[in-house]
Parts: structure tokens; sequence; C-alpha cells
């Protein structure tokens, strides 16, 4: 299948070994990925931070780079769940009817990582070996936005060598929020707080999840504290091999 | 009552009740944030009611149907609001009430002190009630020589601590029974010295205090939680029954309600009154569920007011996203599950409405720049929106009202041109990949980003910065 990445803007400048490590388990897969390079940022941070409007030119970037494709994957649950509930409605604010049903139009094509692997390309055992205990935190907009239910899980327990551990209290969020973390950062970093210290009751050495935002504030809080944990992206979990 | 256009709808105004904070939302939770015994009280309480109202809600196998029930009647009501208030006029006048409107707080207040002044009486009993928070009653009573009484036992620890409500149902979440044994001991007359903190004491304290009030007080003063618009029946949910005495022991009863309460038919309360009580206390059904049709003859209260409070409601109802906030049933199942309420706790929203709803409500009502910090203060987690029993979409009313805030400048902030700059380069490919190499000198920024400018300095309060890549993702996928 020939399925086009969006990498997510913090992905691509900050993260790039989770969007690397999707293009490798893709390919692994025997999929071809392509990567439209007119791509750069949703407008989420724009979105909900107040300037829909500001955002409106980044969503019409976003919908005619990836109209031509019939299958995107972006390695976060927030950015495909921009795509699904705050495109259309950035369009209609704007009077831009057409913009708007594009818009719908990718969204329907739009996968989060383990939707794709497991919805469209109907797997769970990827064949990853990754030997260490693990937990794995389900980020808000990848829990109640778009639903990713219990796909990354279903993933991550065919892994071989994988501790799985779970979270307590795993549904609460990290207090990340975009600019909620430095809007109101003291309520961000109780609730990061709160986060870490389940984190490390389940004595995992390894936090993942599906959304490289959060797993950026997470770990930051675990560095800060030299607390011995590290944070993963589900995508590099899935494409390590015995090999690599 | 005609119907003349009369401009746009006022909010509510300032300087009376309690719909606005004197610190912003981060400052007030910085506060909160700081106090252990709040946090240990705020985390155990909100847990026990999560737990409770979830195992509840999972044995009604038709909740999400009544979910979007409760949402289609209220979108109803919203829609022809002025007719189904008429109505109602019109049913409880008939059935023997008086029907009093009122624009706002100023004027609900009057109206309520002059009907108690009437009486005749220098105290009323009080039911549990939003709306009398909101426009500040007790204060205006005080003000007139009349002693309010909540005899509802958490506001009336409230009321004894001289206080403030920090929770929608439960105002005195933020206290436990050493706190309040030491309230009732300071404050309540006639307080057995010996009392201890065991909830059953407490409880008895509270009950032969009150008992004697609810006998000698010839006025009460409730809210409603719902109005039926074709019976003129108004309807107050309780679990403790104090309101139950309250509504049925007095001559005069006085209520005051927001117009949003109003439901068109009897049959509307099958949905609510099975939403409310699994949403808000766990419970199955209510407890004391009571309903009065105007005045019956030789029963009850012989004297029937209603007050219907606008109180910048008629602007919410402008705003055609914004007015969802109006489903509100105030159960409180939203703050219970949120992460940002769990910890500061409901007086740093400043506003009697506090928690996911108090942050859409409160700023609406007061118009959004006078309550500019409350649409921020959530990390857009969607946990509200799950929970809410009517479904209203908090946060998609958080990000318009974000939008409100941001449009409502008349002149570009920091952020503004921040965001526009920001647009513009991710817009223009090349200039992001410049951009890209730039971040790499936030290594600049001292070892794991300690010492940037605000407001980036509010990451590194607590977290560190992720070391930039040697390489972006586009970068290698160009060299592959």
């Amino acid at each position: 299948m020939r399925i086009a990445l969006f990498v997510t803007c913090l992905a691509d400048t900050l993260f790039p070994e989770a969007a690397k490590a999707t293009v490798r388990l893709l390919e692994r897969l025997g999929h071809q990925v392509v990567f439209p390079e007119e791509q750069t940022c949703c407008g989420q941070m724009h979105v909900n931070t107040g300037y829909p409007d500001d955002a409106l030119r980044l969503v019409r970037r976003h919908v005619r780079t990836f109209a031509p494709y019939d299958v995107v994957v972006a390695p976060s649950g927030s950015c495909v769940g921009s795509v699904r509930h705050q495109h259309a409605m950035v369009a209609r604010r704007a009077g831009d009817e057409r913009l708007a049903s594009l818009a719908e139009e990718v969204a329907r094509h739009t996968y989060e990582l383990s939707e794709l692997l497991v919805d469209v390309l109907g797997v769970t055992d990827v064949g990853a070996y990754y030997p260490h205990r693990t937990t794995y935190h389900p980020t808000c907009h990848s829990l109640r936005m778009i639903r990713v239910g219990d796909r990354p899980l279903r993933l991550l327990r065919e892994v071989r060598g994988l501790d799985l551990v779970e979270l307590p209290q795993a549904e609460q969020c990290c207090g990340f929020g975009g600019t909620f973390a430095v809007k109101n950062a003291d309520t961000s970093t109780a609730m990061l707080a709160d986060k870490m210290r389940h984190v490390l009751a389940t004595g995992a050495d390894v936090c993942t999840a599906g959304d490289a935002s959060c797993l950026m504030h997470i770990g930051g809080g675990l560095s800060r504290l030299r607390a011995g944990v590290r944070t993963v992206h589900l995508a590099e979990i899935l494409a390590s091999t015995e090999a690599s | 009552m005609t119907s003349t256009f009369l401009g746009m709808p006022t909010t509510a105004p300032r300087g009376v009740g309690h719909l606005r904070g004197d610190q912003s939302f981060p400052a007030a939770a910085r506060r909160a944030l700081a106090d252990s015994q709040l946090r240990r009280n705020l985390g155990h309480a909100t847990a026990t009611i999560r737990a409770k109202s979830a195992a509840v809600i999972a044995e009604a196998p038709d909740w999400q149907q009544l979910r979007d029930a409760g949402a289609a009647i209220k979108a109803d009501v919203m829609a022809r609001l002025p007719e189904l208030l008429e109505q109602l006029e019109a049913a409880v006048t008939a059935a023997g009430g008086t029907v009093h409107w009122a624009a706002d707080a100023v004027e609900a207040n009057r109206i309520v002190t002059e009907l108690v002044a009437a009486t005749g009486s220098d105290r009323v009993i009080k039911v549990k009630s939003m709306a009398t928070q909101e426009i500040g009653l007790n204060e205006a009573l005080e003000a007139a020589g009349i002693t309010p009484v909540e005899t509802d036992l958490a506001e009336l620890i409230v009321q004894l601590g001289d206080d403030r409500p920090s929770h929608i149902l439960v105002p005195a979440i933020h206290r436990n029974r050493a706190e309040i044994r030491e309230i009732f001991l300071r404050e309540m007359p006639g307080v057995d010295p010996a009392l201890t903190d065991d909830p059953v004491a407490l409880a008895a304290a509270a009950r032969r205090y009150l008992r004697q009030t609810f006998l000698h007080t010839p006025v009460a003063v409730s809210g409603a939680n719902f109005a039926v618009a074709e019976t003129g029946t108004l309807v107050v949910v309780e679990s403790e029954g104090n309101g139950r005495m309250c509504l049925t022991l007095p001559e005069t009863l006085i209520t005051v309600m927001g117009v949003e309460k109003v439901v068109p038919t009897w049959r509307d309360l099958e949905v609510f009154l099975q939403l409310l009580p699994r949403a808000s206390t766990g419970e199955r059904m209510n407890p004391y569920t009571s309903m009065w049709t105007g005045v019956s003859p030789g029963d009850g209260p012989q004297q029937v007011h209603l007050v219907l409070l606008d109180n910048g409601r008629s602007a919410v109802l402008a705003d055609e996203v914004g007015r969802q906030a109006l489903h509100c049933i105030r159960c409180s199942a939203c703050l219970n599950v949120c992460p940002v309420y769990e910890r500061t706790g409901g007086h740093a929203y400043g506003s009697v409405y506090p928690g996911p709803i108090g942050a859409v409500l409160s700023p609406q009502l007061t118009g959004v720049e006078e309550n500019a910090s409350l649409p921020y203060a959530s990390s857009l987690c969607g946990a509200c929106y799950d929970a809410c029993p009517v479904k209203i979409n908090i946060p998609e009313l958080l990000v318009h009202l974000r939008a409100a805030h941001v449009t409502a400048q008349r002149r570009p902030t920091t952020e503004s041109i921040a965001m526009a700059a920001a647009a513009y380069t991710m817009d223009h490919p090349a200039l992001y990949a410049a951009a890209q190499r730039a971040a790499r000198l936030t290594r600049l920024a001292g070892r794991r980003g300690r010492g940037l400018p605000p407001p980036l300095s509010g990451w590194t309060i607590g977290r560190d910065l992720p070391q930039p890549p040697p390489q972006t993702f586009r970068e290698w996928w160009a060299e592959r």
C-alpha cells in the first residue's frame, strides 16, 4: 500500500526518531511510504490557543498537501484529532465551505499509527522485539478525541521480549495541553507530578505513548528528576527488531 | 409581555454577586496548589465520587441514549426559550403563584429582599441554590437586616466558616471532618463543646441547630433544578431532606431560577431525573425530589413566588456555539473528572461556577474579557465532555472562548504577533526548514533549557527541554 506520512511538526523538528521508526516499520511490513515535502504543521497550536484565523492558512496547506493521497498516517493521536475535529471547523468559521468538505475528505483518509496498523493493514504482530519493562500512557487525544481504544496495547502485547506493566490512573492527563503547559505552568506541573509518580510506581524503565508531545512533557519531567526512566514513542518500539 | 427588541443582551453586572475572582486563574491556582491539606481533601473526595458515579452509570444500559435525549431536550429549550418562559409564567400564575422577571443580579436581589421584608420576618431559611450564590443574595439580605440561614449541610459549613463554596454539589469539598468540627465549635450557636469529628456527631449537631430554625422561620428561599412549562411545576432535587423542610414548612416560598432551567413537559423530567443523580452523587435515584405547582390551599407555603433570572443568560443564548453551556444541569460530573479542578479546587476559578463548566459559563455570563484567564484553565483533555450527562462539548467551548478573547484584543499582543509569525513561517516550507535549524540554537539556552525567557520559562520550572536532534526528519528524508 502507498501511504503518505504526515510527520507532524513536532516529530519532524524535535523527535525525528519517531518519524523514522514509522517509515522503517511500514516499509518492513511491505508498504511504500511517501513524504509530501510541502507539509508543515496542522495548526492545532493556533486553534487551541485562540487563533483559528491564523490556522486557516495551515489548514489550507495541509488539505492541499494531503488531498492527493488515499491513505495518510501520523505518529500522533493529537494531530490526527486536529485534522478530524478542527480543520473543517476552522474552514467553516472562515466561510470556506469548499475547504471544509475537502478537509473532511482528507480527515476520512487520515489515521493515527495504531489505527492504520490494526484497522487498515490488519496486523497486531508487527514482528517487533523490545526487551524492556514498559508502561503505556494513553494520551488524552488518542483516548477521548479519536478513540484508539486498546489498539496500541494490542500491538504492544505482541512485541517479543516486552514486559508490559499497567500504568495506574492511566487515563488522567499528564498536564501538557500545548500552551497550557506555559500559561498554567504550576497546575500543569502538579498534574505531571502525579503522572510521574504513577509511572515510577510501575517500576518500568520505558514509558511509551502515541504522541511525541505528551512524551516530551513526561520525559522532560522524568529527566529533571533524574528518574532513570526514558520516554519512547510507540512507533520506535514497534520498529525495533532483534537485528536493530 | 411584548417582545420588543431592546438591543444586544447585556452581561452580568459588576459589583454584585460572585462570578468574578479578584485574581487570574494561574495566580489563584498557584496558591491552592501549595495547600497540601486541600490537595489531599480534593484528591480523596473527587476519586470517591468518580468511582461511585462510574459504577451506577455502568448499570444503565441506555446511558448514551439518555445523554442524547437530555442534550436534545435542552437544545430544543434554547431554541424557543421566550415561548417556554411565557408558558411557564402563565401556568405558575394560574396555579396561584406570582412570577417576577429579573434582568440581572441587582434586580433579583431587590425583588427577593422586598418580598422578604413584606412578610415582616428578619430571617430566611435557604435551600441550597447556585442561582442565589451567583447573585450574592445573602449579602443583599444581610444589608437589609435580614439573616439568611443556609440549611444544606455543606452550605452551612461554608456559611459558618465565613468561606466560599468550592464545588457546585459539594460546596465544602475542600474541608475535611477535623476542619468542620473546628468551624462548628467556633461558630455554631449552642453547640456541644465535647463535639467529636465523627461524621454522625457532626451531622447531629447541625440537625439540632437547624431543626429549631426550620420551626421558627416563616420564609424560605430556594433555587430550582427544573421548571415544567406546561404545568408550572418547580422541582428541587436534594439528598438531605433539609430542602424539603424549607419547601413545606414556611408560609412564604421564594424561588430564584435561571431562565435556562425550564423544560417543556412533565415527561422531560423522566430523562433528567435519571441523568442527574447518577452523574452527580452517584446514586441510582435522587433521595428527596420536591415538586410544587403554585399554591395548594391549606397545605405548604401559601405565598409562592418565582423570580426568573437572566443575569447574562440572554447574552450566552445569543452565541450559537456558546449557548450549549446553558444546557448544564449542575451535576458537577465535569468537576469530579477534571484533572485541573482536582488539583486547584474551586476557589481558584473565582466564580461560584468552578471546574470545566465554570470555565465556559462564567466568562460568558460576565463577558469573556472579565474572566479572560478561565478558558485557558484546561489542558483540553476531554474528560469533562465524556462525563457530561447532557453532552456539552466543553473542550469546543473553551477553544471558542479563547478565540473570542483573542478577537477582543484591540492591539496586537506579543502572543498574537508570535502566532501570526509562526503561521506565516509554517506556510512557507523554506522558512519553516530554516526555523527548524534555528531551533537547534536552543542548545544555547543552557543545559537542559534552564534560563529561558518568559513565557517559555513556564516550561522549565519543572521540565527539561528535549535535546534538539542533529538532523530533522526532513533532512534525513532528503538524504535517503
